[in-house]
């Protein structure tokens, strides 16, 4: 017997109401109810970040928030940077150094990386560093990515 | 045609935007209308005989289609594998390895189906499983695979796949004349390509016909796989590839897709199976290595001969184990100047995950032990280690393997260049220390590979092919050559992949060879529709072909020059149409060649590193790590520089912290993400630093070489030479773990 | 994951009334980073759980109160890590907070839910057990307060009873003790550790040392000889007073982070480090 849930909550900037099983995550709920599957899944133990998202302004491993739990909450994921088809500062920067070489890990690194900014928009490279910790990069792009967030951070102040 | 986005050009990738806002599909992305899900069920050991298996409750669930055992599949058991095939498509009576499906259920929901996997009730008898080298050559150990399914051989009744021998010159002999002879064992433990998306497979009955995806790096080899399983006309079997979220190497070959199209064609739906992490570590791994080597110099550090004995632990199924044996072990002398080589090398089964390439193919594992040794006899004899490298280097042209491919590079100009950087020679402070070390490895022994270009009537083209673009940006070089030869924009430049359908025949994204061979393929399609169009324009202009040039997307008809889309304005005329290229690029075979074919080029890297270490805690940092490497020519920069760093700090992590363990009963411990470490963005070397030495003087389109392996193929010897420099102490197996350096350092005193 | 119900009482009351009315078959969730994974591998199978984050009084806050630092079930690592009476008086535990997995991680993982969860490698257990930590325990009848010394008892192993929850953890603000946290994990990036460590020492001289990852939980022990604390004394003379403290480590045989003999060896390591910063903040604060 499933229990169920009724779940109110504002993904991207849009309210959605969504009837979920309880015991499904942030993560099952985005990619398999509301279809927004660029958030991906990966280590399910808030391991590799691959799953962040921002919740209430902050960066989370959605495999560890039970959905119910965002019931209120206003979530952003990777679809929701870009700008009426315009990439944001963080996603052209990314492009620009190349950041994005399988891609898989790019959407939690770009959350966590836009996170980073909101709450420090200058930070230094050690900075960047501790805040995409949690981020796992297997194709090892780490020297692009920080580069990425350099520059956009650079794009922000000037 | 840099500005354009043409070769040498730092473009975007192509797929970037995908990439940086979510679009992009990989398998777990797709939808698939009316799908069902899939979850395996598998044992909590190694190795075990099947007793019974009770569906009843399982298949009693509301949601549940079915659950599939060895019984509903065809009998004998198809089996499949890319050298042998000795893979069943399910585990028929015993399972072999700590994660092997004895069971496959199909339900309405993922929910369900992981519900009914713990409805399924399995009796089994755990067996003894062989993980250790020394527990599979054992005189008495039990075999892991039945000589009966073995290929008939000398090795049959043992639990060696495959022995092969290489070498040359009279080693015997050679050892008398050598001044100093080092002998020592290098371990390299068992580790997982831990790609960050999980292998993931969709199989749907498509009228007589079947489609897969998968996120495969060789689809052509997964349709023939699939075909040849299912007895369909390989012609009826579509194999879709989206972009792997990163591959490593595991996910070259086939592996659970033959059963998800049974569980498909059973249903009468789609079925789709997306692995956890978890069941990604069980399905695949590297294969770790024992490498007893003996290294012998003459006094002033010429290398008079090397000796080299190779274990490779691989899994219960060949898969790619006897390849990657013999292949890593071929060039286990490295790129010297070596009178005298003798070289066994030996592929060992046992009760374990069955290994699949991983990048660098072998040559990580041999190359650990060659250089360290040579490091070893460079100290005994008072020799400086560079020197002892650029003393035995072979020079462009000479060979290193008689017989093979000679050195395609200037591999001094390299060395030097990393030396340089690293500052060679230069004092290290005390507590830190400085390690130097040479990678080679040979791209594709041989090859095939189809491309077809379209150029479509307003001077924009489809480039179609079949590589798998698993983050090395293949889709990018391949419309920055078209972008090139036909003198277009690369914004006009579309790229089809990942389609068996409607994209020809590629042999594998593997080796490093797409640059070279795709890249040559597509080369050829260009040319063909340049011959097209000068041909034609000949015609209409009444003129000879022989007064026609085409350069770089530049025509030269007589004395006036023609972009070539103006040309093809020409050429198509009022009815329009396209002009269709298609190219081919191959490397045959050479049957007697121990390995099949030569060497199409070369990854040669050298590797150097400052490294710092705590002499109380054991714990090691990397200060600074140089890698460069002889490309031939940067297609894309920022790509090469991105796949080089990659590879360095992939290197790095299993220098000093990836290995998979094993308990004692052969399962795995270390699944998943928390116990199975590798490197984050805080352990990147404090300074990372790239280059590349372009000569041109690769056999890809203009002079490329294949890259992406080279800078982890000597990163562990490297590190460990650095440590060494720091401490005082060798060490000889991986990974250079704190407790590992710190249990060194305290044997020492 | 088994199915379950998801609740989110509005009040203590509420909550201890549903782990009354379901027992074991309920389970508290905090920052969910322990309890989801759980969930998932079906080690815990609760019928009930039961979301406390909408309870006001449990919200995150860090306040003083009288001469008590109070610590809301509710405050992340995050929260922690970063609040300036904390840094300034409790820097350990700040130290300790800042390096519980990852930034997501400490977005969510509370101070509370850490500790009750009994992991002997917990980070912050160690600060706690050195600043003298208290809890605060709410049942329906009464509000108790116990040493964390006491809380702590095994791995997985808290003194709560069945109808029990956690409101609060305290520090004491009467007292200066000046303390380092320090770790040993396998790579520099976000890890779990291999042992855990705080060293605490105050103007009496009384050395205090906690130290996990070692046994079934983090063990406190306390030299009051006042070698340890002497800025005068050498390397030579604390070494053995050091080593007797760590006699209580325990190591696993089996554990795939570190061997037994080189967690052993890296006890007083580590101890001497943190015992070094610890007079240093000591100094800076005389």
């Amino acid at each position: 017997m499933t229990e169920t849930f009724h779940l109110e909550l504002t993904v991207n900037g849009r309210p959605r109401s969504v009837d979920i099983v309880a015991s499904h995550t942030l993560l099952d709920v985005l990619r398999d109810d509301i279809g927004l599957t660029g958030t991906k899944e990966c280590c399910v133990v808030g391991e590799c970040g691959a799953c962040t998202v921002i919740v209430d302004g902050k960066p989370i491993n959605s495999c560890l928030m039970l959905a119910a739990e965002a019931d209120g909450a206003d979530v952003l994921t990777v679809e929701g940077l870009a700008q009426e088809g315009r990439l944001d500062a963080l996603q052209q920067a990314f492009l620009e150094t190349g950041a994005a070489q399988c891609g898989f890990c790019i959407p939690g690194q770009l959350m966590a990386a836009r996170a980073l900014l909101e709450r420090s928009p200058h930070p230094t490279a050690e900075e960047i560093n501790e805040a995409l910790a949690g981020n796992l990069c297997r194709c090892a792009g780490y020297e692009q990515i920080r580069a990425a967030v350099l520059a956009a951070a650079g794009e922000v102040r000037s | 045609m840099k500005d354009q986005g043409g070769i040498g050009a730092k473009t975007h990738r192509i797929g970037g935007v995908g990439r940086v806002t979510g679009a992009q599909q990989y398998v777990a992305d797709i939808p698939v209308a009316d799908v069902l899900h899939a979850k395996l069920v598998t044992l909590d050991c190694a190795h075990a005989r099947i007793i019974s298996i009770d569906k009843s409750a399982a298949e009693a669930l509301p949601g549940v289609h079915f659950v599939m055992t060895a019984e509903d599949l065809p009998q004998p058991m198809p089996r499949f594998g890319p050298e042998y095939q000795d893979r069943p498509v399910m585990a028929d009576g015993e399972t072999k390895y700590h994660g092997e499906a004895v069971a496959a259920v199909v339900a309405d929901t993922k929910d369900i189906a992981e519900e009914a996997v713990r409805l399924v009730k399995v009796e089994y008898e755990v067996l003894p499983a062989i993980h250790t080298l020394e527990a599979a050559l054992a005189p008495d150990a039990d075999l892991v695979q039945d000589p009966s399914i073995r290929k008939p051989g000398p090795n049959v009744d043992s639990n060696i796949l495959r022995e092969y021998r290489f070498g040359w010159g009279d080693v015997d002999a050679a050892a008398k004349e050598a001044d100093i002879v080092v002998e020592h064992t290098y371990d390299w433990p068992s580790q997982t390509q831990f790609a960050i998306e999980p292998h993931g497979f969709i199989a749907a009955p498509d009228g007589d016909g079947i489609v897969v995806w998968s996120s495969i790096q060789h689809p052509y080899q997964l349709q023939k796989t699939v075909a040849s399983v299912l007895h369909f006309p390989m012609a009826k079997v579509r194999v879709f590839a989206p972009d792997p979220g990163g591959a490593f190497g595991g996910k070259q070959h086939t592996k659970l897709e033959p059963l998800v199209a049974f569980l498909a064609l059973r249903a009468g739906r789609p079925v789709r199976l997306i692995l956890t992490l978890e069941e990604a570590f069980q399905v695949v791994r590297r294969t770790g290595a024992r490498i007893k080597v003996r290294t012998g110099i003459k006094r002033d550090g010429t290398l008079v001969f090397q000796d080299f004995e190779n274990h490779f632990l691989i899994g219960c199924y060949a898969d790619t184990g006897d390849r990657v044996s013999a292949k890593g072990s071929f060039l286990s002398a490295g790129p010297y100047r070596t009178p005298a080589v003798r070289i066994v090398s030996r592929a060992v089964l046992s009760h374990t995950t069955p290994t699949h390439p991983m990048r660098g193919f072998g040559i990580p594992q041999v190359t650990w032990a060659r250089e360290s040794n040579l490091d070893e006899a460079a100290i005994a004899a008072g020799v400086d280690r560079l020197e002892i490298r650029l003393k035995n280097l072979v020079k462009y042209g000479e060979e290193h393997v008689p017989g093979d491919t000679p050195a395609d590079g200037d591999w001094q100009q390299t060395v030097r260049k990393a030396a340089a950087e690293i500052g060679w020679g230069t004092p290290v402070p005390k507590g830190q220390g400085r390690g130097i070390a040479i990678g080679l490895k040979s791209g594709p022994t041989t090859g095939l590979s189809y491309s077809t270009v379209r150029f479509l009537a307003d001077g924009s083209a489809i480039v179609f092919s079949g590589t798998s673009d698993m983050g090395q940006g293949a889709r990018t070089i391949y419309a920055q050559i078209v972008a090139e030869e036909l003198g277009i924009p690369l914004a006009s430049v579309a790229v089809v992949m990942g389609d068996t359908a409607v994209v020809p025949y590629d042999q594998q994204t593997s080796a490093s060879r797409s640059s070279v061979l795709m890249g040559n393929a597509v080369l050829n399609a260009c040319r063909e529709i340049q011959r097209k169009l000068k041909a034609r324009i000949a015609e209409i202009e009444g003129i000879t072909e022989s007064t026609i040039n085409i350069d770089r997307g530049v025509m030269r008809i007589a004395d006036r020059e023609e972009p070539i889309p103006a040309v093809l304005k020409k050429v198509l005329g009022r009815m329009g149409g396209e002009v269709v290229g298609n190219g081919e690029a191959r490397k045959d075979a050479l049957p007697e060649h121990p390995l099949g074919g030569t060497a199409l080029f070369f990854e040669f890297n050298c590797t150097a590193v400052d490294v710092a270490v705590d002499q109380e805690t054991g714990e090691t940092t990397i200060l600074r790590h140089i890698t460069v490497g002889d490309v031939g020519l940067a297609l894309n920069p920022v790509q090469v520089t991105g796949q080089d760093e990659g590879a360095a700090v992939m290197g790095m992590g299993h220098a000093l912290m990836e290995r998979l363990i094993w308990g004692d009963d052969g399962r795995t411990r270390n699944l998943g993400a928390i116990d199975y470490r590798i490197p984050t963005s805080l352990d990147l070397p404090k300074e990372l630093h790239s280059f590349s030495v372009e000569n041109a003087d690769g056999p890809g389109p203009y002079g490329v070489k294949g890259i992406s392996e080279g800078s982890l193929l000597c990163t562990a010897p490297a590190i460990a030479a650095a440590v060494r420099d720091a401490t005082g102490v060798v060490i000889r197996d991986l990974p250079l773990s704190p407790e590992r350096v710190w249990r060194a350092l305290k044997e020492r005193t | 994951m088994q199915a379950f119900r998801y609740l989110r009482p509005a009040t203590v009351e509420e909550a201890l009334g549903l782990l009354e009315e379901h027992g074991d078959r309920a389970r508290l969730l905090a920052g969910g980073t322990d309890l989801v994974i759980e969930l998932r591998n079906r080690w815990r199978t609760p019928e009930v759980v039961v979301d406390l984050k909408r309870i006001e009084e449990l919200r995150p806050a860090i306040r003083v109160e009288g001469k008590r630092l109070v610590i809301t079930a509710g405050t992340v690592m995050g929260d922690l890590e970063k609040h300036p009476i904390v840094l300034e008086r409790f820097p350990a535990l700040a130290e300790a907070a800042a390096v519980v997995g990852s930034v997501q991680i400490r977005n969510r993982a509370t101070l509370a839910g850490n500790i009750c969860n009994g992991s002997p490698a917990a980070d912050t257990t160690p600060p706690l057990l050195v600043y003298g930590a208290e809890m605060v325990i709410a049942s329906r009848t009464a509000r108790r307060r116990m040493p964390i010394d006491e809380f702590v008892l095994g791995p997985g192993k808290v003194a709560l009873g069945p109808a029990e929850m956690v409101t609060a953890i305290e520090l004491p603000m009467d007292r200066r003790i000046a303390a380092a946290y320090t770790r040993m994990t396998r790579r520099h990036g976000t890890d779990l550790a291999s042992i855990t460590l705080c060293c605490g020492v105050d103007s009496t001289g009384t050395t205090r040392l906690a130290y996990g990852s070692v046994g079934p939980r983090a063990f406190l022990v306390v030299d009051e000889s006042g070698v340890l604390a002497d800025p005068k004394a050498n390397r030579e003379k604390k070494a053995p007073v050091l080593a007797a403290l760590f006699a209580k480590a325990s190591p696993s045989p089996t554990s795939m982070r570190a061997g037994p003999e080189y967690r052993v060896a890296m006890l007083p390591v580590l101890g001497a480090r943190a015992l070094a910063t610890a007079l240093e903040r000591l100094g800076k604060t005389a």
